[in-house]
């Protein structure tokens, strides 16, 4: 049996099925960053002497161009897709595996640097704020990943068999991906600067 | 997703760059606000109107929510109306204990009984 609607959009919904998905997913994901966002407030402003440790800011810097660029590099993917040109989806989505790549080696080298400094999630209420919330968000990194390695890998079939489908696919992957981008550009003053 | 010819997608491609330095650029601001010697309350604010203008950007353009279907904005809406809400609990808290630290100092002096 087909799965109904991965293509043409449902008559009620206007969407096709997976998007509506993703997109209530990516909704369930902002209340579960939310709840560690609201948290991270309430420990912070009822702390009269809240210890804020001097992470990396450089490194962090160049982490969130890592990630704004894989959002770009994401979305001409998806935009190679619907132009029919299959290599450039093939170059843009390596490319994008790559950058995320290279997020979480910088990631990991900043946690390095901060386990030999003594740093760590039991240190104080900061360094659990930030292991907890970085370490939630580079599991996402790495989910996302996973599935452009299996849409550029074993995935990438379905191109031949059902063009349009794998181009939705590659959509809802991006949106996923964004998302990411977006919690990181919240994250990355939250814990760094502020 | 409306733009479907290819001088539309190819439109939509170059706006996408744009983006790209916008928040390229943003980033820097951000990064550069921080050095400066503001006050807490004004370095907060201004770093989180930084930070919903680059959202603002990628959720409208790079997620394309800015011609999307209806049931998508009525979802988000839904969730913008709890986000809201999850992120006021932590005020009711301090309303609750009128100020006064929920952990930190300890009590000045323990009750005899």
């Amino acid at each position: 049996m087909d799965i109904p609607y991965t293509v043409e959009p449902r008559p009620d919904t206007g969407l096709y099925n997976a998007k509506l998905g993703i997109w209530l997913f990516l909704a369930s994901e902002v209340m579960l960053f939310g709840a560690l966002f609201s948290s991270y407030i309430l420990l912070r402003t009822s702390d009269p002497n809240w210890y804020h440790a001097d992470l990396n800011v450089p490194m962090a810097t160049l982490n969130t161009m890592f990630l704004i660029t894989s959002s770009v590099t994401v979305v001409l993917a998806w935009a190679s897709l619907r132009l029919n040109n299959y290599a450039k989806f093939k170059l843009y989505g390596i490319l994008t595996f790559l950058l995320a790549t290279a997020f979480m080696v910088v990631k990991g080298f900043e946690y390095n640097s901060e386990f030999t400094h003594g740093l760590y999630p039991a240190t104080n209420n900061f360094m659990a704020v930030y292991f907890t919330m970085t370490g939630l968000h580079g599991l996402h990194v790495l989910g996302g990943m996973i599935v452009i390695a299996y849409l550029l890998g074993p995935g990438a079939k379905m191109w031949n068999t059902a063009p349009e489908r794998f181009t939705n696919r590659v959509e809802t992957f991006g949106l996923y991906w964004h998302f990411v981008d977006l919690v990181w550009i919240f994250l990355f003053p939250a814990l760094y600067l502020l | 997703m409306s733009g479907h010819s290819p001088d539309e997608i190819h439109q939509e491609v170059r706006k996408y760059f744009m983006v790209f330095g916008a928040l390229a650029v943003l980033t820097g601001v951000t990064v550069g606000v921080s050095y400066l010697d503001l006050t807490s309350g004004l370095a907060i604010t201004l770093a989180m109107i930084i930070a919903t203008v680059k959202g603002s950007l990628v959720a409208g353009y790079f997620m394309h929510l800015l011609d999307e279907k209806k049931l998508i904005y009525s979802i988000l809406l839904l969730t913008l109306a709890f986000f809201v809400v999850l992120m006021g609990l932590p005020a009711g808290t301090i309303a609750d204990t009128t100020g006064e630290p929920i952990h930190g100092a300890a009590p000045a002096s323990p009750a005899e009984h």
